[in-house]
């Protein structure tokens, strides 16, 4: 830590950090090492009786045939590559198109980064009500024009294409931004000397653009990797519950159902505790970028 | 220059549209789905215009609510906002704080503090649930704001900003202030926080927009009607079977959840940018 300027004072440091420190200890860190506990213990459902069973929750997961946490492993990482992959393609795409000198471009910016204030429940609704099969608008051209009987709730790739679609949307004004800034900080001269030698705009765009944009395009990967595993409960929740049966029950779903809804803490800690290892793992990758970016 | 050849800026402007299709068309529906009866809706495909109902149906939606959940919309915008407001102003006074002492101070827990508040970084919600939830109903914090608030005002990023930002307030201000003999919490109110107007901005939209939004913890502590955020209420209005839901409410109270935050991004868009991109790396 650079030292700054060392006012003395005994006490009222403590007293500066106090609040910040109680909610952290209260709220964080005892929640956390209560999970980590009651991994590790069996409640019994009918009275305060706890067991202690050892690692038996965490294998439980991997290998009872009722747990589906492997699927719903697999079933996440799917959902948060193809989130990924669809909404940082088009966000880079539209983002190099508003940076070239056209008119409007700050109309097109303003147009293209509010929808980051939408909420990922609203992103959900205004695409459940446009696929809904009863009232949607988009589920009713694709059944008359398509002959696509279209029902998330029934079918599996419906439902999945649905939250895909819903969550990638959500996330195109986030990538679109930091796509904007990385571009702005390509240096233009290098452009203008690729355009000097001649080199075609779509070379230019991979060989030179794409290039000096890694350091963006990596931060939003491991940032939309981040949102598709953890930040997309709210539309799973609020679009299929999960279903149809459990095909889409992402773990933090998954987590929160089997926690809440079906009371099983022991699992349901012992997913917390898998859930705390990947998120500590992703924040390594993100503060490694970082550091690279500074020595850049 | 050859490539900017009128074809090719015509072709940009296409695909910014469509861009911007993409984001507007859907909006475009729900707008259009809350300016009509349910029985309009219902009859697929719903008509795509304005409808008459426009007004009556907001009206219904603030004041009324749905038949399935009797709570006024107005009272859930009021419990949103609250929550947003107390979200981001607490982190932004606890974080201010708690940067204030750890950068301008020496004491032995320096380094305890700074890495405790860096690990919340690796404990969201999501990852302790349930335990969290117990600590709240033990404390007796179920169905009040503060139980809505408290457990989110904790920032690390929040404290990181402003330790990076007070690392660049030069070492002159300081010994001024104190040859000047004001007192610590002198020099934090009077010199330090004003001088931090910027990055307090850019923090404040984007908390205001994070609290907002937030679900699944109001979704966890909320059980009474009168406790329930916008994005809470949507979701229970919209349980049921398709036929029982009024889609027009639905849609109204959804367009209602979504015009603050928009508003605050529009209005403050500088300092929406400037935050985005330095709070979240």
């Amino acid at each position: 830590m650079a030292k700054q300027y060392e006012i003395k004072a005994k006490w009222l440091p403590y007293f500066l950090v106090l609040p910040q420190m109680i909610i952290v200890f209260i709220f964080f860190f005892w929640p956390s090492a209560q999970a980590i506990l009651q991994s590790f213990y069996l409640q019994d459902p009918f009275g305060g009786k706890t067991i202690f069973v050892g690692l038996s929750n965490y294998i439980a997961l991997f290998t009872n045939p009722d747990s589906d946490y492997l699927y719903s492993f697999i079933i996440s990482i799917v959902f948060a590559l193809s989130i990924t992959l669809l909404s940082m393609t088009v966000s880079l795409f539209l983002a190099v198109q508003a940076h070239k000198k056209i008119h409007f471009t700050t109309f097109y910016k303003t147009m293209l980064t509010w929808p980051y204030a939408v909420a990922t429940l609203v992103a959900g609704v205004i695409w459940l009500f446009m696929f809904n099969p009863n009232v949607g608008v988009i589920a009713w051209i694709l059944k008359h024009n398509f002959g696509i009987p279209w029902d998330y709730l029934l079918n599996f790739q419906h439902a999945f294409i649905l939250l895909t679609l819903a969550a990638s949307w959500k996330q195109l004004a986030y990538n679109f931004v930091f796509f904007m800034a990385g571009l702005q900080s390509v240096p233009e001269t290098l452009v203008e000397a690729a355009i000097i030698d001649g080199a075609s705009p779509i070379r230019r765009f991979w060989q030179i653009i794409f290039g000096l944009l890694a350091p963006t395009t990596f931060y939003l990967l491991v940032m939309n990797l981040v949102f598709g595993f953890f930040e997309t409960f709210p539309i799973v929740h609020g679009i299929t519950a999960g279903g149809p049966g459990k095909s889409t029950s992402i773990l933090v779903y998954k987590v929160w159902r089997d926690g809440v809804v079906n009371l099983d803490l022991g699992g349901s800690s012992a997913q917390s505790v898998i859930l705390m290892i990947l998120v500590i793992g992703l924040t390594v990758l993100q503060f490694r970028f970082i550091e690279r970016r500074i020595t850049y | 220059m050859r490539e900017f050849s009128k074809v090719r800026r015509l072709i940009t402007h296409f695909y910014l549209w469509i861009g911007i299709a993409i984001i507007i068309f859907p909006i475009y529906f729900i707008f259009s789905a809350s300016s009509h009866t349910s029985a309009e809706i219902l009859s697929a495909p719903m008509p795509l215009n304005i409808g008459p109902y426009l007004l009556e149906n907001y009206k219904r939606a603030l004041f009324e609510g749905t038949k399935n959940l009797g709570t006024p919309v107005f009272i859930m915008i009021k419990n949103s906002f609250i929550m947003a407001m107390g979200i981001s102003i607490g982190k932004i006074i606890i974080s201010l704080l708690a940067a204030f002492a750890i950068v301008f101070f020496d004491f032995p827990l320096r380094k305890f503090c700074f890495w405790s508040i860096f690990i919340t970084l690796m404990l969201p919600v999501e990852v302790r649930i349930m335990p969290t939830y117990k600590v709240i109903s033990d404390l007796g914090m179920l169905n009040t704001y503060s139980g809505l608030i408290m457990p989110m005002i904790v920032s690390a990023t929040a404290v990181f900003l402003f330790r990076q930002f007070f690392l660049t307030v030069p070492r002159e201000i300081v010994e001024a202030s104190q040859i000047d003999g004001s007192s610590p919490m002198q020099f934090f109110g009077r010199i330090l926080v004003p001088m931090s107007r910027t990055p307090i901005a850019a923090l404040f939209v984007i908390q205001f927009i994070y609290g907002w939004n937030q679900y699944l913890w109001p979704l966890l502590i909320t059980t009474k009607q009168e406790y329930f955020t916008l994005l809470i209420g949507i979701n229970r209005m919209m349980t049921g079977a398709d036929v029982n839901i009024e889609w027009q409410i639905v849609m109204a109270t959804t367009l209602l959840a979504l015009i603050p935050p928009v508003i605050v991004v529009v209005l403050m868009q500088k300092q929406f940018i400037a935050g985005m991109t330095e709070t979240e790396k």
